[in-house]
């Protein structure tokens, strides 16, 4: 049996199915930052000094321009599905791809000096909260980056049996990536400026 | 918006709006540079973060002309992550636990 409503819209809602799912999904997101966020806001009030200058601002910002970059490779990838060219849809999620392991390459890089500085999550409440926020929202983009590897790969050969569907599969993709940036728009003036 | 030539009318906005986050971006740091005072600087940053954030829900995500059933989710989700930020400023007025100051009484000198 079919499951309905994957390209089609329900009447009701005016909706495929996979459209309301990925918002409700990005409902719940917003939810779990908001939780740290506001667990930021608590520890942040409530401590008598907070550290300022122990992040690279320069690579922080680095990262920001490059998870941007992100975005607009990755609406451009689906907007080239919506024109039929194949080709590009490949190139800019390629490049999507690529963006986001250099966001992890950095971070990689950032997390290694904090280490050999002994700034580990136990050193101190700012450290603790920086590695939460931070990890799980690098956790988000690994996640984003396995997706992207799939309709790079095996999930490709959906476009030749059914492209309209293949099409709102990178419409959720995207969705979910422009979600990582904006959490990443909040996060860097919240660790790395303020 | 699911028509081909529609969407070409909208591919320049998707790089403007790129261009344009990579500006705030720029504006955010450079005023980071300028050390202001706490409560301005959070300000600002603030306002910034908002506005491009706001950029990319409504283009990116494409918000600004979605469906009512998606905006109905939203603004359940805003209500409930404005009581969850409201949480903090909550504490600050929880009073249980702390010693309430009795001042001492005079001493008389006798």
């Amino acid at each position: 049996m079919d499951i309905p409503y994957i390209v089609e819209t329900r009447p009701d809602t005016g909706l495929a199915n996979g459209k309301l799912g990925i918002w409700l999904f990005l409902a719940s997101e917003v939810m779990l930052f908001g939780a740290l966020f506001s667990t930021y806001i608590i520890l942040r009030v409530g401590a008598p000094e907070w550290p300022h200058g122990e992040l690279n601002v320069w690579l922080g910002a680095g990262n920001t321009v490059i998870l941007i970059s992100s975005s607009v490779t990755m609406v451009m990838a689906w907007a080239s599905l919506k024109m039929k060219d194949w080709g590009k849809h490949r190139l800019y999620l390629m490049l999507t791809v690529g963006l986001a392991l250099f966001f992890l390459v950095n971070k990689y890089f950032e997390y290694a000096e904090h280490v050999r500085m002994h700034e580990l999550p136990s050193h101190s409440t700012f450290f603790a909260i920086y590695f939460t926020l931070t990890g799980l929202h690098g956790l988000h983009i690994l996640g984003g980056v396995v997706v992207m590897l799939y309709f790079l790969g095996p999930g490709a050969k959906m476009w030749k049996a059914n492209p309209d569907q293949f099409t709102n599969r990178i419409e959720y993709t995207g969705l979910y990536w422009h979600f990582v940036d904006l959490v990443w728009i909040f996060l860097f003036p919240v660790l790395y400026l303020l | 918006m699911s028509d081909s030539s529609d969407i070409k009318s909208h591919l320049g906005k998707y790089w403007m709006i790129g261009a344009a986050l990579l500006v705030f971006t720029g504006i955010t740091v450079a005023a980071n540079q300028l050390h202001l005072v706490v409560p301005l600087a959070i300000t600002v940053a603030l306002v910034i973060a908002i506005t491009k954030g706001s950029m990319v829900a409504a283009v990116f995500m494409h918000l600004s002309h979605e469906k009512k059933w998606i905006y109905g989710s939203l603004i359940l989700t805003v209500v409930f992550f404005i009581v969850l930020m409201t949480i903090p400023f909550l504490t600050i007025n929880d009073t249980i636990g702390t010693p309430i100051h009795v001042s001492a009484p005079e001493h008389t000198g006798h």
